[in-house]
Order: structure tokens, then sequence, then C-alpha cells
């Protein structure tokens, strides 16, 4: 069963078409990769299934629900049912690690402070990094932000994960820690997810599947082994350069 | 190009680069204007953030007070030394108290204290939002289903226009009270006799108007403030060309507001 279906979605910056005409399903439990050079708009298409950026044409469908045009209630509904992981983090960084991963708990229900408390540790442990509960933002590496971005989230348990460039930023020890921790992670919620990358190394330990987006098209969608042989040029020659 | 060549170019551009400029305006006011609306209704929608208000006036207070604090109580004092001779000169000078409280309540407590907290917190605010902006945190709100607008700006407008009468009232008492000073060292007036004449000269419609008027000065400190931050583009000099430019606007706003303002009340009051 299909969960995300996005049909004809196009987008344009000042004129500049970014996206001309995206297709694309993803099933339910499943991990799709969206593989492309920087540019290429793969950031543009996470935002545009979550609401962030409206696109100027094109239809995209989560369970069942037009999210193109929504109204604006009706879409932080939809979006308490997602989880972000941005390319930055993007910690709150007026607050603790605790008040990052309180702070959608509290926005949704108020649970009470011990189950929050409990909720907040075991997600902390879940990325480990139980110890940094109490650090602000600053006093974390990328990699710690990373990890505390995904605890912050998966602690609202949520039916779809966005990742918009898990690994970017980060060296290639840590960038593989990432990626297991997002698999692992996946398996035990079975959540359906979709990250955005341009790190091969990353779609190879996620990926149920991939999509290769280029000059604002999809242009290859299979297995990741797939693209070695695939008719498109530019598809091939990512893969052979990764 | 010869100089004469440009020179007659540039002559060309004037009205094309005045019309951009005038369009820019124009295209900036209403952005504002629109903003300022969005938090007019916010304001009056529930479920309101009431706990993350209580937090920005606490915030916003606590950052404010010591610069607001000094300026009332120095402005007090400079009133009551100035005016003191000139006052002399028409043998009035026991009507410095009056004079002084007056001039504090009616005008110079409300716009002072906007201006400082326009200097203060104004520009803080927008480069908060600004940074917040430019490093995705504001996206990352959205994405938890939280309404970003709510919970950044009309909070802190909210807090603004509530936490600004509050503070003018304590810039008022400390400006008579820093006036005290030379009115008990070079006048030898009993501090009774002072505070007498210093309060009871004051009429409720000198403070009720300039009260409500501190309302106004704190929603317009609040919407530029958040306005310049929320829309911030173009990285860390975006957000520090919005948190200049939050400062500028919100004070020449708010002259210009206490212009039409004091006329209003003086038309309507007295």
């Amino acid at each position: 069963m299909e969960l995300i279906e996005i049909r004809n979605l196009c987008t344009s910056f000042d004129g500049m078409p970014v996206l001309r005409g995206v297709n694309l399903t993803v099933g339910k439990g499943t991990t799709v990769v969206i593989l492309g050079t920087s540019g290429a708009g793969k950031s543009v298409l996470l935002k545009s299934i979550i609401g962030l950026m409206t696109p100027d044409s094109g239809s995209i469908r989560f369970d069942g629900k037009e999210l193109v045009g929504m109204e604006s209630r009706e879409l932080y509904t939809v979006r308490r049912r997602m989880g972000y992981l941005f390319q930055g983090a993007a910690l709150y960084d007026s607050m603790t690690v605790r008040g990052n991963l309180e702070f959608a708990l509290r926005r949704r229900e108020v649970p009470e402070d011990d189950e929050m408390g409990a909720r907040v540790e075991e997600q902390l442990r879940l990325v480990g990094l139980a110890d940094a509960i109490d650090k602000t933002p600053s006093q974390l590496s990328g990699g710690m932000r990373k990890r505390v971005g995904l605890a912050r989230a998966l602690i609202t348990q949520p039916e779809v994960m966005l990742y918009d460039e898990p690994t970017t930023g980060l060296d290639p020890v840590t960038g593989r820690e990432i990626s297991e921790l997002i698999q692992s992670l996946q398996q035990q919620h079975a959540m359906t997810s979709i990250a955005v990358t341009h790190d091969v190394a990353c779609a190879r330990i996620i990926a149920d599947r991939v999509a290769v987006l280029n000059k604002g098209v999809i242009c290859f969608e299979g297995a990741l082994g797939g693209m070695e042989h695939a008719d498109d040029d530019f598809v091939r020659q990512f893969f052979a350069t990764a | 190009m010869p100089d004469h060549v440009r020179d007659k170019g540039m002559m060309r551009d004037i009205p094309s680069n005045l019309k951009a400029v005038c369009m820019r305006f124009v295209v900036q006011a209403g952005s504002t204007a629109s903003f300022a609306r969005r938090c007019i209704l916010g304001m009056f929608r529930l479920p309101r953030d009431t706990e993350e208000v209580i937090r920005q006036m606490d915030e916003l207070g606590a950052k404010s007070l010591p610069v607001v604090g000094t300026t009332g109580f120095v402005t007090g004092l400079i009133l009551a030394i100035q005016s003191r001779p000139v006052l002399a000169r028409f043998g009035a000078e026991s009507y410095v108290p009056a004079m002084v409280s007056i001039s504090v309540v009616r005008e110079l407590g409300p716009i002072l204290t906007a201006l400082m907290v326009a200097g203060r917190v104004g520009s803080g605010m927008s480069a908060e939002l600004g940074s917040m902006r430019v490093t995705e945190q504001i996206e990352a709100i959205e994405v938890s289903g939280t309404d970003s607008f709510r919970f950044l700006v009309v909070t802190r407008v909210l807090a603004c226009t509530l936490l600004l009468p509050l503070l003018t009232g304590i810039v008022n008492v400390l400006a008579i009270l820093g006036a005290y000073l030379p009115a008990v060292t070079e006048m030898h007036m009993s501090w009774q006799l002072y505070f007498h004449r210093a309060v009871y000269s004051l009429w409720l419609r000198d403070v009720i108007p300039a009260i409500l008027k501190t309302a106004v000065f704190g929603f317009i400190i609040g919407v530029i403030g958040c306005h310049q931050g929320y829309t911030a583009t173009g990285g860390t000099s975006g957000v520090g060309r919005a948190s200049t430019s939050a400062v500028v606007t919100a004070s020449l706003l708010l002259l210009f507001t206490d212009m039409v303002l004091a006329k209003l009340i003086v038309v309507l009051w007295n």
C-alpha cells in the first residue's frame, strides 16, 4: 500500500525551475533514498512533502489526503505524524538537549513530568547520548547534534521519517555510525522513511529502494545495485564515482 | 566611459532609482501591515501560549529594566537641574516638581522607555528570530506540528505590549525620584512637599492616555522586531541587517506614532 504519492510535482524559484514533474511513490514501511548532486532539488522535494514549501503545481498525497493547498491547521495535524531530521540538525539553541526533546511532547500532549523525563532518557539512550541530556547544542559535536536531532524527531513516534542529508558534514566513520543508527531505528520502529542524500555509502546501509533526481526529474528508480546498469548516463556515472 | 557621459546616465537613472526605492518602501510597509494584522488576530485567538508570554515578559523585562531604569532616573535628575534656573527667572521655582512629573508622565517617560526598549529588546528579538530562521530552527518548530508564528511572534508581541506600560510606570517613578535629588540639595525642599507637588499636580488625563499610548509603542516594537527577524534572509549578514533595520524602523515609527498620538490625546482628552 502506498503511503506517499507524488505526482508531477513542479517547483521554481524566481522563474528558475528546480523540480520539473517529479513522480514518486513510497510504500508503507519502506525506506526510499533520493540520490542526487548538490542543488538538484532534493531538499526542496523533502520540504514540499512536509509542507514547508509550496509547489507551483502537482500533487502530494499522504495516506490518501492531498497535502498541496491543505489548510494550515490540518497540515499541522498531518505534520504530527511525521518526523524530520534537518541537514544541520536545527536544534533549538536556547534550550538544553532535554528541552529540545521535550518541546514537541509538550506541544501535542501534556504528559506527566516523570513520564516525559523517562521518554527523553530512553530516546537519548537509543541514540547513545544519555550523558548529554543537560548539555546545550553549542556543547555538542556535529555527529552528536545529528543524533540529538534524530532523537528529537523520533520521540513523538512518527509514522514517517524524512531525513535531509543525514551524513553531510560528518567524517566517514561518524557518517557510517549515523547511517547504521538510522537503519537500526527504522527496523525497531518499522517506519516509512524518505532520505535525501548524495552519499551512496549511506544509501547502501539504509535504502530499500533508491530514486535518482537529476535536472528536476526522477531519472532512475529501483534497487541501489541497479544503478550500475541503468540506461541513464548520469545514473551510471553517479554510482561509479561514489 | 567619460565622466560627463556617466553623470548623464546617472541623472537619467534618478527617476527609476526613486521609483525602485518607493516600490521597496511600499512592499515593506504592506508586508509589515499584514504581519501586524496576523499578530492582532493571533492575540485574540485561543489557546494562548500564556506560559511562553510570561517567560518572554520575564526575559524582556529583566533585560530592559537596568537600562530603562537608569535612563529614567538620570532624565528626571537632569530635567530638575536644567529647569530650576529657568523657572527661577519667572519666580516659579516651586513648580519644578510639577513640571518634572507632568513632562515625564505625559511624554518623556513613555517615549524614552519605548526608544530604549526598541534598541535593547527590538534588536535582540530580531537577531534571535533571524538566527533561528537561517539555522532552520523555525522550520523545526513548524515540522513539530506547532504554529511557529503563534509560538514565537504572537507571544513576543503580546509580551512587549503588556510590558511597556509596566516599564514606563517604573521609569516615571524613578524619574520623579531622580528629580528629588536637586530639589532637596539645591532648593532645600522637604520630601513631603516635593512629592505632594509632584503627585498632586498630575491629573488622570495626564496618566491614563500616556499609559495606553505605551501599549501601542510596545506593540510597534514587538511587530517590527519580530517582522525583521522572522522574515530574515541571506545568512548571518542578513541577520545583522535585520537587527539594524529593526532598531531604525521601530525608532522612526515610534517618533511618528508619538507625534500623531500626542495630537490625538490633546484633542480628545483636553
